[in-house]
């Protein structure tokens, strides 16, 4: 029912009209995000050989391979997880199993919120200045995954809070009423439940730190070594830095592109496994 | 217990300490220098007025380009597609967000900026092509979270616009939309966030010159790349004058999410809350940052830009 | 109890990695000049290949982060493309390691091939705004200059400059393979870089008539000679004196020849 009388267009004009319009811009948008990943595949792709992933680079990158680059992206990552998630685990178990509603817990959740909003070149600069300089870890692998650490603490407590959150009430009035105490129904009930979610968020900070830049050259390095690091005061390059590096000296056009292949199809295999594992989680509890 | 503190406290320990190394410096060249026009740290002049310009307009820039095109897509996944076409692209779009910056600023570097130098005039590395850049980065951001808003307004909205006799355009038009503009606001503000602390392939295309741009195919210097750029060898009053940056950057980015807080929480107390928390699960799935420029806070969906 | 064992397990960690993690006794980190980086790791990558036992990182971070580093200590060998400031002078030891010619670029298809240093100079501060005014054809110069901290730039400061600022309209890139991407890309720019890292992609410009070689680089010729230096902390010892002796014996100084370096001054 058309309330304007003296409407030039009817609304059904209007809505093909806008229609059309809006397509046409999500093509737009969908051509030119495809664009860019068939961009990097297409020319990277071909040089991602066995011998680029296992060989150590040559030559300041332009020739071999990434391997030792590999090992030590892994390493900062790792690393990094490993003390977000205890520590964000640690934080959402508090905040949803052990205090209601209250001051305390909205400013954990506003720090934690702040957290997340922090440009990666603040974090880079703290990290440099207090890991690196301050505390005399050097550019290493500790400071690297340190300041990583902080920056995926947010993804961690958040996806945890809301696995945790979405485990029945039941389940844990049941383990009560057994007999288990809070801290028995919490590890043997509630976190194994939780898990998938947990893991979720685990696999998703790994993915930001995987693509992190920024914070990671000024603290774990640029340095490129044929071997692969040994210990957490070794520095390291990761293959996001290796890719700035090779695209901006002009080292290898090739290697740079087969590095941003590799990181291209990481992201694919944390999302898509994140992706199941949630749907498995959420299937559950349907 | 102790771990709960973790947060706040790491929180604390990072603005603690850049407030300690750069408010000092603040107070000792005094307000008037430190938001001058005159960048010599040689000399002992921090201006970073036309940082603060830089920023802006390339921000601003992202924004005009990313939101129109960010929200069509949005409108059209989450209203006019069919649900095949959703799951299918919004992973695709969140693959993209997981992509380092300096892949997308090494295509700018290559496509983008002999386009311009040879389209438009200029250098070609300029606000402009940052700002493309930009706009492309923070389309997942924009489209994941306002696909969210989008989704959580009840169906009975639209049930109740097409019983009226009103087309899908105008039902998404004067009720979808108005009803989700607070998550709509917030997807955009945290899309601003995200902009405005990319750093990495700002560096890349934007020419990085400390002057006023006059037209958008001048270079221009963000606060962000600033601090990249000097950080390496800064000492003494320097080295503060970069965490003077930072607690500015810091400013910006706090109020910005501070603002988005609140326009989520309107929203949240005004659409009916969501069933299971499965659907907060998801929620928090889509909401985890990704990679490196501020996720913006999470809680609400969305997907964040690396 | 998964969490406190989880957390246990990262103390442990952490503390069994702070414990037996040391940097090994013959670890050494260069840092500093970008210009100098990519020499500094063939000439590690050749060093380490005769003595596996040395793990060496070459960092970049631009030459007065090279002289920060060395100062405090966080690399034991700073890199540094250009000559010291007193201060600098009075704060650590400089070693020469070789010489390297600063080279004016532009983009091949530019007819100009020779510029004196004070159109250079005219150029670099704007008071030259257009290829016309120095034999080429009308157009804007686009200029591309180094980051502050950068020894290529505290370098053309030095000899060209003559105390007048470079233009703030300048693009700044923050590494050599920027400027010579962007030099090769745009037919009205111009830049500097080292002289090994110039290639098919872009054009060296003649500086007073001077062409960059090695003949005019070794006698001093060519105005705009560098010296690539190893700064350390004191007179240099251990892994890092070996490193440097190394580096200025008869194998390091080959591998500089070979990628367009150029021996320091015979004294």
């Amino acid at each position: 029912m058309s309330t304007a009388v003296r409407r030039r267009v009817s609304p059904r004009q209007a809505q093909a009209l806008v229609s059309v319009l809006l397509w046409a811009m999500m093509a737009t948008t969908v051509l030119v995000l495809a664009f860019i990943i068939v961009f990097v595949l297409q020319r990277g792709l071909p040089h991602v050989t066995w011998e680029f992933l296992s060989q150590p680079p040559r030559a300041s990158g332009r020739e071999g391979g990434v391997w030792p680059i590999i090992v030590g992206t892994l390493a900062v990552t790792l690393f990094a997880v490993a003390i977000a998630t205890p520590l964000g685990l640690g934080t959402a178990i508090y905040l949803t199993e052990f205090t209601r509603e209250n001051r305390f817990t909205r400013m954990v959740r506003f720090g934690a919120d702040s957290l997340a909003g922090v440009p990666s070149i603040i974090f880079g600069l703290f990290g440099f200045v207090f890991f690196v300089i301050t505390l005399g870890f050097g550019w290493s692998i500790l400071a690297g995954g340190l300041t990583l650490a902080f920056m995926v603490l947010p993804t961690v407590i958040r996806t945890s809070e809301e696995a945790i959150k979405a485990v029945p009430a039941g389940y844990r009035e049941v383990a009560l009423t057994l007999g288990a105490t809070k801290w028995q129904s919490i590890v043997k009930v509630v976190l194994p439940s939780a898990l998938p979610g947990i893991v979720t968020g685990v696999i998703l900070g790994m993915g930001r730190s995987i693509s992190e830049t920024a914070a990671v050259i000024f603290t774990a390095g640029s340095s490129l070594s044929q071997v692969v690091p040994t210990s957490l005061f070794d520095g390291t390059r990761t293959l996001s830095v290796h890719f700035y590096q090779l695209a901006r000296e002009g080292i290898s056009a090739e290697k740079a592109y087969a590095s941003a292949a590799v990181l291209v199809l990481s992201i694919l295999v944390i999302n898509v496994s994140a992706y199941t594992l949630m749907n498995r989680f959420i299937r559950r509890y349907r | 217990m102790l771990l709960a503190f973790s947060s706040i406290t790491i929180l604390a320990l990072i603005t603690l300490f850049i407030f300690r190394e750069g408010a000092p410096l603040m107070a000792r060249v005094g307000l008037g220098n430190f938001f001058s026009t005159e960048w010599r740290p040689g000399e002992g002049l921090f201006g970073i007025s036309l940082m603060i310009v830089g920023s802006t307009v390339v921000t601003f820039g992202a924004l005009v380009l990313g939101v129109p095109f960010g929200l069509a897509c949005a409108i059209v996944l989450a209203e006019m597609a069919p649900d095949r076409a959703r799951t299918l692209l919004k992973p695709v779009i969140e693959i993209l967000a997981g992509i380092p910056s300096v892949v997308y600023g090494f295509i700018g570097i290559v496509v983008l900026l002999p386009w311009i130098r040879s389209n438009l005039g200029g250098p070609g590395a300029s606000a402009l092509a940052a700002s493309l850049i930009l706009g492309i980065m923070v389309l997942p951001t924009i489209i994941g979270i306002s696909i969210d808003a989008l989704q959580a307004v009840p169906n009975s909205y639209r049930e109740a616009s097409l019983a009226m006799g009103a087309t899908r355009w105008q039902t998404i038009r004067r009720v979808v939309l108005p009803a989700a503009r607070s998550g709509l606001v917030a997807a955009i503000i945290l899309g601003m966030g995200r902009a405005v602390g990319e750093t990495m392939a700002v560096i890349m295309v934007a020419g990085n010159s400390v002057q006023m741009p006059r037209s958008p195919l001048d270079p221009v210097r963000t606060l962000t790349a600033n601090i990249a750029l000097e950080m390496g060898y800064a000492a003494g009053d320097h080295q503060a004058a970069l965490f003077a940056t930072g607690i500015v950057l810091f400013a910006i980015i706090m109020a910005l999410n501070t603002v988005a807080n609140l326009a989520r929480g309107r929203r949240v107390k005004r659409a009916t809350a969501p069933a299971a928390g499965a659907e907060d699960l998801q929620a928090a799935r889509d909401d985890a940052p990704q990679g490196e420029s501020p996720p913006g806070a999470p809680g609400v969906t969305g997907t964040q830009r690396p | 109890m998964r969490p406190l064992v989880a957390r246990a397990l990262v103390l442990a960690g952490l503390l069994g990695a702070l414990g037996c993690g040391r940097k090994p006794a013959t670890g050494l980190t260069l840092a500093g000049s970008t210009s100098v980086q990519p020499f500094a790791e063939k000439w590690a990558e050749a060093f380490q290949a005769k003595n596996p036992a040395v793990e060496i990182h070459v960092q970049g971070g631009g030459s007065t982060a090279g002289v920060k580093a060395a100062v405090t200590g966080t690399a034991q060998i700073g890199m540094c493309s250009r000559e010291l400031k007193p201060d600098e002078a009075q704060a650590v030891t400089a070693t020469v390691v070789a010489r390297d010619g600063e080279t004016m670029i532009v983009h091949p298809s530019m007819p100009v091939n020779d510029l004196t240093v004070d159109q250079l100079r005219k150029i670099y501060s704007r008071e030259t705004t257009s290829w016309k005014e120095v034999g080429g054809p009308d157009r804007r110069i686009t200029v591309v200059t180094r980051e502050q901290g950068s020894g290529a730039r505290g370098a053309f400061e030095d000899m060209v400059m003559n105390g007048k600022q470079i233009t703030s309209a300048a693009l700044v890139q923050d590494s050599q393979g920027a400027v010579r991407q962007m030099v090769s890309t745009d037919p009205a720019a111009i830049g500097y870089v080292s002289h090994g890292v110039v290639d098919s992609s872009v054009k060296g410009l003649r500086l007073e008539g001077v062409e960059p070689n090695e003949e005019t680089i070794v006698s001093g010729r060519y105005p705009l000679v560098r010296p690539f230096l190893f700064l350390t902390k004191g007179a240099p010892s251990g892994a890092a004196k070996e490193f440097i002796d190394w580096v200025l014996g008869p194998e390091g100084q080959a591998i500089g020849r070979k990628e367009g370096l150029f021996p320091p001054a015979k004294q």
